[in-house]
């Protein structure tokens, strides 16, 4: 199956784009895309674990968990923390 | 509702006087600006981006919340997004109310909500070069087992 992976904030610096097509075996999960990108990631010599420990991914839109089953053509967005707002630590 | 996202000046006066209406006792406005330093590091401007679609459908879930728990009548959110000047404003939110203690608790609520859960980021551009800043950590519900895993 075919999926359109978009990537954000530095994840976008770290794969040099901002999204991609990826060819997955039909039943793959959340947890088995997110496993080869960040092994992808960490051949490009850049192993931020920290980074990835706190990465989120919604699936058309919402947010969603390591174990759901993904469909053809479905939109995924892998999300460091996020930082909008205004900034509270001096603010 | 009045829930947007936009690349221009947020108009604060504009919506906080559309905002008003004849059972409001109170409104409760909070405008988010650009500092001019991160813990002492002096910054030159901001590059907002988003998640635009996504942002947008958290912002009015979030606004929709609010509204319930809070008891509020009225609740607008706008955020900027694109380069921003020291002291300009990347986000706005207005609430109205009979009562001042539900808008302020509102307010309060949906900003420090906001924060962790709405797919917006800012890239800081600082003298000596550029960081996107550290966000604050998802809420347990949102990251999944499997990235921490991997």
């Amino acid at each position: 199956m075919r999926l359109r992976v978009l990537y954000f904030g530095v994840l976008k610096d770290i794969f040099g784009r901002d999204g991609e097509e990826v060819e997955l075996p039909a039943g793959s999960s959340v947890e088995m895309l997110t496993k080869m990108l960040r092994e992808r990631a960490r051949g490009g010599s850049i192993a931020a674990d920290d980074l990835w420990r706190s990465v989120a991914v919604a699936v058309n839109q919402e947010y969603v968990q390591g174990a759901v089953v993904l469909q053809d053509r479905d939109e995924v967005a892998l999300l460091p923390p996020v930082s909008g707002g205004w900034d509270e630590v001096w603010g | 509702m009045q829930i947007a996202i936009t690349r221009d000046v947020i108009e604060s006066a504009r919506i906080m006087e559309e905002m008003k209406a004849g059972s409001d006792g109170a409104v409760c406005l909070f405008d988010g600006i650009v500092r001019n330093n991160t813990r002492g590091r002096q910054t030159l401007f901001l590059d907002y981006e988003a998640y635009e679609v996504m942002a947008l459908q958290q912002m009015k879930g979030l606004a929709a919340e609010a509204i319930a728990k809070f008891g509020v009548r009225d609740v607008a959110l706008v955020h900027r997004l694109g380069r921003l000047e020291i002291g300009e404003s990347s986000v706005l939110i207005v609430v109205a109310s009979a009562h001042r203690g539900a808008a302020f608790d509102a307010c309060r609520w949906l900003i420090d909500t906001l924060k962790k859960t709405v797919p917006i980021w800012k890239k800081e551009q600082f003298v000596d070069g550029a960081v996107w800043a550290d966000g604050e950590p998802f809420p347990e519900e949102i990251v999944p087992a499997a990235v921490v895993e991997g």
